[in-house]
């Protein structure tokens, strides 16, 4: 037995080095939505889109996208992407597109799509491992510069980049990224499609021309609706409530500052000298404590000390709403329905980080009246298109009481009816259940907000679907004497002794006329009398009903 | 013959709202108001009564149209019958309109309450109570006593009828009442306290009737109380439980009801006693530890008892609410029974109406 030694560190710091990207990613596809060939086509298309929509807005660019999806047969596609934004500079081209984790997005506290600097790269690794042709890149930053051409591989053993081909070529577009990848992938419509994402991009995306041709070589194109660029989200400093230990010890390696007190006033967002001097009395530090001294015990006394400390909540004017009208407007056109409403709440605070929830719905139509609803999930303008279960808008959703605003709802689920709700998160930490960014976490303060937009929704709803009921009652008044009349007429018969058919004639020759008619289509009244006197009787209704002395059966 | 002119009345009916879609007309059917906002008391009679208010009934009116069509199905039937010269329950009424309207979904009616008030309206609609239009209740409550009476040719003696008593049917106009020996009637809120007194022949030896009915007071019942004490001049005491609904059926019994104030003339008798259970009953009988509480709705309904005019100005009346009030509990009459199982008939009674301990 003591022949069986167990590895030395030696050996095991060796088998650590040998973990290669490519076993990193085999490990990890599932997190970073390459789960099965499905999906692999949405996230390729989802990562390449959301970095030039990301691109251009920062520009102040009003984006036009195309997307070509080419099948080649055997279960490969060909992935063309191409934008018209500011381009990406020679040297940086192969680190942003082979290399992992490469990228400026990962620390920055602000409203944007991609957050990891992961997506890019992690499908261009995909395409190499499952075809091995490498990803082709075409960028030009300026109309009197030759465009830069580069074919990349990903080194798996070492993640850098492999450049195959580097070249400057001519390219009609003044400015713009173009990047073509050809992957394993499989092609199906339906709600998790690469379709209904486009679609979703377009919904929440009004200012940009999306122009898509899928595998069938159907070109769809998605026009702008509004010219103005929303407004470019400002970049903040995290707010102390919203921070946890590993965040903390990250930043205090990162900072530049000495001493406790400047670390906080200067790191985070919301921290004067005073309440810097508060937090560190709360947790029991001293101000002057060199940060280089501050080890895991002090960070736990921080977080808790920051906890006991009132702060005033974060500025949210870095949250950059769609804004309900131009939501409205992108459902509009995607959606064709009777009945509109939008809604945008003013920005609130989860754990210290601002965020903002819009929402959007569409009734009627031609939108199936017995299925339950359609939901359209966004972050920060991306469509989340997978685990809708598992989000707080699904719970949000089946939380609201939708029988108040005319539809059908069984205990929790969601409502039956011809609608389709788009609610959109704006946030510069959107709160997702997984890295794979499908689905927002369950924070209480996020659902109240969503469903107080949903409210405020579904009683312009409501209104719209009780008028549309009461046109609906009024012709199936008119229907009923139409159905009353054989019955009084035979009554009137029997007790007057005339003929049926006279009383009969002269009813349906009565119902037509038109004070006739503009009575059955008034609101329905009570007898005037007895209504009053329904009032009154109500007071003690059980005593009226025990007055009435008879005896039933 | 009645009938005739309930026929002629219905007939009239009929040929008005003929005669409205002649016209071209909105067919119309009025008559008073019921219910409490057109509900009098009448200070002199002493009795509840229908005020002046009319109420109009069109067909071509969104919120009258069902209504309309129920009241002209009641009156159909109500003709039918009289033709064939029977009589129908109200459950038969319900059963004879209730049907679905044919290619629709809409039935005549859904519910028996919906016939009933129906056939209440066609009272008021035609002036004659619903036994004249052929239609009866069930038959229920009990009577004993030395009285002798003749019904559809039948003679019946009510003090040999064993242990059952004889059943007070719907309609009691047609009795001829032969031989009234009793001196005066208790009338009780309940069936079993009945069959107590019934069983101690209580009725034999104090010389009375005693009649009961299970709960509300029916209209048969009400009609015949009226008519031995007008006819025969006999005193009426009522016997209830010691509670607001109880104290209520002495009110229904003696002043007239809402729901009927139409008909309080022929129902209501303003000269019967209430005899108990009264609040100085618990006391003097020691029925303390007998007591159940009130609830919310016991008191609410105390309350609106205590305000109807007619117990407004009754200080008797107003000083029992007083101590029930302070007591926050009812009695039932079977509480007595504490005291021993024929306590009531040797004891309570007897005393009672000795004394005349009567509230008025």
């Amino acid at each position: 037995m003591s022949e069986k030694k167990g590895s030395t560190a030696d050996e095991m710091a060796a088998k650590q080095q040998n973990i290669s990207v490519a076993e990193f990613f085999e490990r990890n596809r599932h997190l970073l939505g390459f789960d099965n060939k499905k999906k692999a086509l949405l996230t390729t298309i989802k990562e390449a889109v959301d970095n030039s929509l990301d691109a251009c807005e920062e520009a102040a660019i009003l984006p036009e996208i195309s997307i070509e999806v080419i099948e080649m047969g055997n279960e490969r596609f060909r992935v063309i992407v191409e934008d018209n934004g500011p381009g990406i500079v020679k040297q940086q081209i192969p680190n942003i597109f082979a290399k992992l984790l490469y990228g400026s997005k990962f620390h920055t506290m602000k409203q944007q799509r991609g957050q990891q600097g992961i997506g890019i790269s992690a499908a261009v690794l995909y395409a190499q491992l499952t075809t091995g042709k490498p990803a082709r890149i075409t960028s030009k930053t300026d109309k009197d510069k030759p465009a830069n051409y580069f074919e990349l591989h990903i080194d798996t053993q070492t993640n850098k980049p492999e450049i195959l081909v580097e070249k400057t070529i001519e390219w009609h577009r003044e400015h713009g990224t173009k990047i073509e990848i050809d992957l394993e992938a499989s092609y199906q419509k339906g709600d998790q499609s690469v379709d209904a994402y486009v679609k979703g991009t377009a919904i929440v995306n009004p200012h940009s021309t999306i122009i898509y041709v899928n595998p069938k070589a159907e070109q769809i194109i998605f026009a702008r609706v509004t010219e103005n660029l929303p407004k470019l989200a400002q970049e903040i400093k995290p707010h102390p409530y919203g921070v946890e230990i590993g965040t903390i010890l990250k930043m205090l390696k990162s900072t530049e500052t000495r001493t406790l007190q400047s670390f906080l006033t200067t790191e985070f967002s919301r921290v004067g000298p005073g309440t810097a001097k508060e937090i560190c009395e709360n947790s029991a530090l001293l101000p002057n404590m060199k940060t280089d001294d501050i080890n895991l015990v002090h960070v736990e006394q921080l977080v808790q000390g920051i906890k006991k400390t009132k702060i005033i909540a974060p500025p949210t004017d870095c949250i950059v709403p769609i804004g309900a009208e131009l939501l409205e407007q992108g459902l509009r056109k995607e959606v064709t329905a009777e009945f509109y409403a939008s809604n945008t709440r003013t920005p609130e605070v989860y754990r210290g980080i601002p965020f903002c929830v819009e929402v959007a719905l569409a009734y009627g139509g031609s939108q199936p009246g017995d299925q339950p609803m359609s939901i359209l999930r966004f972050a920060n303008r991306v469509p989340l298109l997978y685990q809708q279960g598992a989000c707080a808008v699904y719970k949000s959703l089946i939380q609201t009481n939708w029988r108040a605003y005319g539809l059908q709802q069984s205990q929790s689920s969601l409502p039956v009816g011809p609608l389709t709700v788009a609610v959109h998160l704006a946030s510069v930490w959107p709160p997702f259940t997984s890295e794979a960014k499908e689905a927002l976490a369950h924070y209480p303060e996020i659902i109240k907000e969503i469903k107080l937009a949903l409210q405020e929704c579904g009683r312009k709803l409501g209104m719209y679907v009780r008028k549309k009921m009461r046109v609906r009652e009024q012709s199936e008044r008119a229907n009923i004497f139409e159905r009353y009349i054989p019955e009084v007429a035979d009554s009137i018969a029997k007790l007057s002794g005339e003929e049926r058919e006279t009383i009969l004639a002269g009813l349906l020759k009565m119902v037509k006329k038109p004070e006739i008619q503009s009575e059955i289509l008034s609101l329905p009244e009570e007898e005037e009398d007895h209504k009053k006197i329904k009032l009154k009787v109500s007071e003690d209704d059980e005593t009226e009903s025990e007055d009435n002395d008879e005896d039933e059966k | 013959m009645a009938n005739k002119k309930v026929e002629q009345e219905l007939t009239s009916l009929g040929k008005k709202l003929a005669k409205d879609i002649k016209d071209g007309k909105n067919p119309a059917i009025e008559f008073q108001v019921r219910g409490l906002s057109n509900v009098v008391f009448d200070q002199k009679t002493q009795k509840l009564a229908l005020g002046e208010r009319q109420a109009t009934r069109s067909f071509f009116n969104v919120g009258h149209a069902k209504k309309f069509l129920q009241t002209l199905e009641v009156a159909k039937v109500s003709k039918e019958l009289l033709e064939v010269e029977k009589h129908a329950s109200l459950r038969d009424v319900f059963y004879m309109a209730k049907r679905t309207i044919p290619n629709s979904n809409i039935n005549i009616v859904d519910e028996q309450k919906e016939t009933d008030k129906a056939i209440e309206d066609l009272e008021l609609i035609t002036g004659f109570p619903r036994e004249q239009l052929q239609v009866n209740a069930n038959k229920m409550g009990s009577v004993a006593g030395k009285v002798i009476i003749e019904d559809k040719g039948d003679t019946i003696d009510w003090s040999k009828l064993g242990s059952g008593g004889w059943s007070i049917p719907s309609n009691v106009e047609e009795i001829e009442f032969k031989k009234v020996s009793a001196k005066y009637i208790i009338y009780m809120e309940k069936a079993a306290v009945w069959e107590r007194l019934h069983e101690d022949k209580f009725w034999e030896k104090q010389n009375c009737i005693i009649m009961s009915s299970q709960g509300q007071t029916t209209r048969g019942i009400r009609r015949l109380l009226q008519r031995l004490s007008k006819e025969h001049n006999l005193p009426i005491y009522v016997l209830t439980d010691m509670d607001s609904y109880g104290w209520y059926i002495y009110s229904v019994i003696k002043y007239g009801s809402i729901s009927l104030a139409h008909m309080a003339d022929v129902l209501a008798i303003p000269n019967i006693k209430f005899l108990g259970i009264t609040c100085d009953d618990i006391e003097k009988y020691k029925l303390q530890k007998h007591l159940i509480k009130n609830t919310d709705q016991d008191v609410a309904r105390l309350k609106q008892i205590s305000e109807y005019e007619w117990f407004k100005n009754n200080k008797d009346w107003q000083r029992q609410f007083k101590l029930m009030k302070q007591l926050g509990a009812k009695a039932e009459i079977q509480a007595l029974s504490s005291r021993g199982i024929s306590f009531i008939s040797e004891r309570y009674l007897p005393d009672k109406i000795k004394n005349e301990e009567f509230l008025e």
